[in-house]
C-alpha cells in the first residue's frame, strides 16, 4: 500500500484536510480511532502550550536555549501512536509530541532543556527511548543497530529514528539507510521535513525533489505524507511498522510540515524568511485541522478548547517549576557516570576539585 | 598451554568469548568470509555462522553507529576497523556517542562494545595504513584504550575488553602481529584494563613503552644489561586509564624516566607520563623525565618509513643519556 504513494510520481499521502474533513480511507489503511485522535489533540495542545511557555521562560532568562516544536507536532505524535510501547524511539530533538505520547513527562523534557543530564535517564517502562541526539543525522544508525539486535534476540520490535530534512545531507544518514537496506533492518526512518534547516531551505538542502524518494536508492520504499495530517502520519507509520515487523525491511517516511517558530530561541528567522511565508502555513497547522475534525465529529465541544489550552498552560507552568526544583548535578555526577568503576585517574581529579 | 602469535591470540580470545556468550557479535569489513585482512577473525564465520560474524559494506561510521545501537539493545558488538587510519570516518560516532551514552543517560543506556583496529607502522603499507591513533582516543573522556604487545596480554586484554561494560578501543600493533610467539593458556582469562606490566625489574632507569615499540625497548634493555646497566622495563598496556601508580612507583625507585613511543611526540602519551611523574615523583627525580617519540610528521610512505621508526640503538643512546645525566 505504501508503494501506491510513490513520491517520484509526485504523490503524497493526505487524509485530513485543513478544514478538518477526513477522506474515506482506502481499504486496509490503518485508521486512528476518534478516541485516539482526541487524546492526540490534547497531547498536541499540551506540546504547543509547553513550547509557548518555554519561549516565555527563555525571554525571562529562566530557560536556556530551547528548540520549538510549533507546527510539527503531528509528525511525532502520529508516528508514536502507530508503534508499540516496547518499540524503540530514537529522536532527533524536535519530537516533544512523540515523547509525551510515549509517556515521558513534560517536566522531564523541560529538565533536559534546562540543562540536566538526568533528564536523559528514561523511566524503567520507557527505557527503549534514546536520548535527544544533538549531532545532526547521527542517530539513524543507532536505530539500525537496535533493530538488528532485536531480530537477533528473537523479537519483532521495531525502531523509529527521526531526523530533520537537514539530517539527510549528513553522511551518517546515508550510511544508516545503506546498512538498513542491506540488512533489511526493521527500522522506520522518519524525516521531519519542516522546510528550514535553521536558515537553509529544503530547495538548497538537496537537489532531490523529496526526501522520501531517497529510500529507493537504498532498496526500500519512501513515502511522503502531509506531516500536518495526524491521520496520514499515523497510517504511514503503521504501515511502515508492519513492514519492519514482518521482515520486509525499512521504510523512509517524509512528514512534510513547516517550522512555524524559530529554529531555537537563539534564532531570528526574520533574517532569512518572510512573515508572509509563515502566514501562508498557519492555516495548515496540524492542531487547527485536528480541532476542526474533532468538533465536527462531536468529540470536542468548542467551549472545551479554551479550557484545554488553559489547563495545558497550567500544566506547563507546573512542569517547569518541577524541573527548576530538581537538584542540579553534583560535582560527583560530573565524574561518576563515565565508567562503571571510576578509574584512579578520574578519582584523583575529582579529589583535587573537591579540595 | 599453546604457542600463539599476537594475531592468533586475538582470534583465540574472540573465539572463546563468542562460544560462551551469544550476545557477542563480530562484524566489520572482510571479517566474515575472508576472516579479516590480517586473519584476525579467521574461522569465526565458519564456526559460529554468518549471523554472529559477518561482513559489512564499506562504512566505518555505519559499523560503529550500528554497534552503538546493538550495544544499547543488549548485545556486545566487537567490531573491526580495518586499519586505524580508517577510524576517522567513525570519529563522530566514537566521540559523540560511544564515549558518551553512559554519561548522557546517567547509566540508563550503555555501550558495552569493543572497536578493534590494527595500528602503527613498520609494515611498509600504503598511506593511511600506519597511523598511531592512541592519543586521539586517549583524549576522549568515556573511552578505554588498550594496546597489548604480547600474545599473552593480547588474549587477556581482549577478553577483558569484551567483558567490560564500557566501550574499549583495542589497538593491535600490526608489526607485532606475527613477530612474537608466546605460550598462552588455553582457557579464557582476563588481564585488568588499567594495569601496566613490569616486564623486567631494574634500578637505573624506568623505560616505559607499549605496542610494537616494546620490541625495540626489549632489545635496548638487553643491550644495556650487557653494559652493566639495570633498566626497569614497563609495558604500559592501557593508554586510558593508564597505570600511573606503577610508573610512578618505578620512577620513585630508579629516579629516571624514558618513555618511548612510535606515535607523534606532541600531545602524546609520553608527554602525559612525564607530566604525571613530575607531579608525583619530582622529589625523587635524578634527571629530567625524557621521551623518544615519533616526529610530528605525517607517517611516510614505505620508501621513507626508515626515517620515522625508532630503532633499538636510538633507544639505547637516549637511555644512556638519561642514565648519565648530572645536573
Amino acid at each position: 500500500m505504501i508503494e501506491e504513494y510513490d513520491p517520484r510520481e509526485g504523490r503524497m499521502l493526505s487524509l485530513l484536510d485543513e478544514e478538518g474533513e477526513l477522506a474515506r480511507l482506502p481499504a486496509g489503511m490503518p485508521r486512528l480511532t476518534d478516541e485516539q485522535a482526541l487524546a492526540a489533540y490534547k497531547t498536541m495542545v499540551l506540546a504547543r502550550q509547553a513550547d509557548e511557555w518555554a519561549l516565555n521562560l527563555n525571554r525571562q532568562g529562566r530557560m536556556p536555549t530551547y528548540a520549538l516544536n510549533k507546527g510539527q507536532e503531528a509528525n511525532s505524535i502520529g508516528a508514536l501512536l502507530a508503534l508499540r510501547p516496547d518499540d524503540w524511539f530514537v529522536p532527533a530533538f524536535r519530537e516533544l509530541g512523540g515523547m509525551l505520547t510515549r509517556g515521558i513527562s513534560l517536566a522531564q523534557w523541560y529538565l533536559y532543556w534546562y540543562g540536566n543530564e538526568s533528564a536523559n535517564h528514561m523511566p524503567r517502562d520507557t527505557f527503549r527511548t534514546m536520548p535527544i541526539s544533538v549531532p545532526v543525522g547521527s542517530q539513524p544508525l543507532h536505530a539500525v543497530g537496535i533493530a538488528w539486535a532485536e531480530r537477533y534476540q528473537g523479537t519483532d520490535r521495531v525502531a523509529i529514528a527521526f531526523t530533520g530534512e537537514g539530517g539527510t545531507s549528513e553522511g551518517e544518514f546515508h550510511e544508516a539507510c545503506n546498512l538498513a537496506g542491506v540488512w533489511k533492518a526493521g527500522v522506520i526512518f522518519f524525516v521531519q521535513n519542516n522546510w528550514w534547516s535553521i536558515s537553509l531551505p529544503w530547495s538548497r538542502q538537496s537537489a532531490s525533489a523529496t526526501a522520501a524518494e531517497k529510500g529507493f536508492a537504498y532498496g526500500f520504499p519512501g513515502i511522503r505524507v502531509d506531516g500536518n495530517d495526524l491521520f496520514a502520519v499515523y497510517a504511514a507509520t503503521a504501515l511502515a511498522a508492519e513492514r519492519a515487523r514482518s521482515g520486509k525491511g525499512p521504510t523512509l517516511i517524509e512528514g512534510l510540515t513547516y517550522r512555524l517558530g524559530a529554529h531555537t530561541t537563539s534564532d531570528d528567522p526574520t533574517k532569512y524568511r518572510t512573515e508572509a511565508e509563515v502566514k501562508a502555513w498557519e492555516p495548515r497547522d496540524p492542531l487547527l485541522r485536528l480541532e476542526r475534525y474533532l468538533v465536527k465529529a462531536k468529540k470536542l465541544a468548542p467551549e472545551e478548547i479554551g479550557r484545554l489550552r488553559e489547563q495545558s498552560l497550567a500544566c506547563a507552568q507546573g512542569a517547569f517549576e518541577e524541573a527548576e526544583r530538581a537538584p542540579d548535578p553534583g560535582l560527583e555526577d560530573t565524574f561518576r557516570w563515565h565508567f562503571v568503576e571510576m578509574p584512579d585517574l578520574l578519582a584523583r581529579q575529582l579529589e583535587r576539585r573537591k579540595a | 598451554m599453546k604457542v600463539l602469535t599476537l594475531i592468533e591470540a586475538v582470534t583465540d580470545a574472540l573465539r572463546l568469548e563468542m562460544a560462551s556468550d551469544r550476545s557477542v557479535v563480530v562484524f566489520g569489513e572482510d571479517v566474515g568470509v575472508e576472516g579479516g585482512v590480517f586473519r584476525a577473525t579467521s574461522g569465526l564465520q565458519k564456526d559460529f555462522g554468518a549471523e554472529r560474524c559477518f561482513d559489512t559494506p564499506v562504512s566505518e561510521s555505519g559499523i560503529v553507529g550500528a554497534a552503538v545501537g546493538m550495544a544499547v539493545a543488549g548485545l556486545k558488538p566487537v567490531v573491526e576497523i580495518q586499519f586505524s587510519g580508517f577510524a576517522f570516518p567513525a570519529f563522530n560516532q566514537i566521540v559523540s556517542h560511544v564515549a558518551r551514552i553512559r554519561n548522557r543517560t546517567r547509566g540508563a543506556l550503555t555501550a558495552p562494545m569493543v572497536i578493534r583496529m590494527p595500528y602503527g607502522g613498520g609494515i611498509r603499507a600504503p598511506e593511511h595504513h600506519s597511523e598511531s591513533v592512541e592519543a586521539f582516543f586517549g583524549h576522549v573522556p568515556g573511552l578505554k584504550v588498550v594496546i597489548p604487545s604480547t600474545p599473552h596480554d593480547a588474549k587477556g586484554l581482549l577478553i577483558a575488553a569484551i567483558r567490560d561494560p564500557d566501550p574499549v578501543i583495542y589497538l593491535e600493533p600490526s608489526r607485532a602481529y606475527r613477530a612474537v610467539r608466546q605460550e598462552v593458556p588455553e582457557e579464557p582469562y582476563t588481564i585488568d584494563i588499567g594495569t601496566a606490566r613490569v616486564e623486567a625489574q631494574g634500578e637505573d632507569l624506568t623505560l616505559v613503552s607499549y605496542g610494537a615499540q616494546m620490541i625495540e625497548a626489549r632489545q635496548a634493555r638487553a643491550v644495556l644489561a650487557a653494559e652493566g646497566r639495570s633498566v626497569e622495563l614497563i609495558d604500559l598496556r592501557t593508554i586510558f586509564p593508564f597505570d600511573a601508580r606503577t610508573v610512578v612507583e618505578s620512577v620513585r625507585k630508579t629516579g629516571r624516566l624514558l618513555v618511548v613511543h612510535e606515535g607523534p611526540q606532541s600531545f602524546g602519551v609520553a608527554a602525559e607520563l612525564m607530566a604525571t611523574v613530575m607531579e608525583q615523583a619530582f622529589d625523587r627525580l635524578e634527571a629530567p623525565p625524557a621521551r623518544l617519540a615519533g616526529p610530528d610528521v605525517i607517517y611516510p610512505m614505505p620508501r621513507g618509513e626508515k626515517h620515522y621508526l625508532i630503532g633499538a640503538e636510538s633507544v639505547c643512546a637516549e637511555a644512556r643519556k638519561v642514565m648519565s645525566y648530572e645536573p
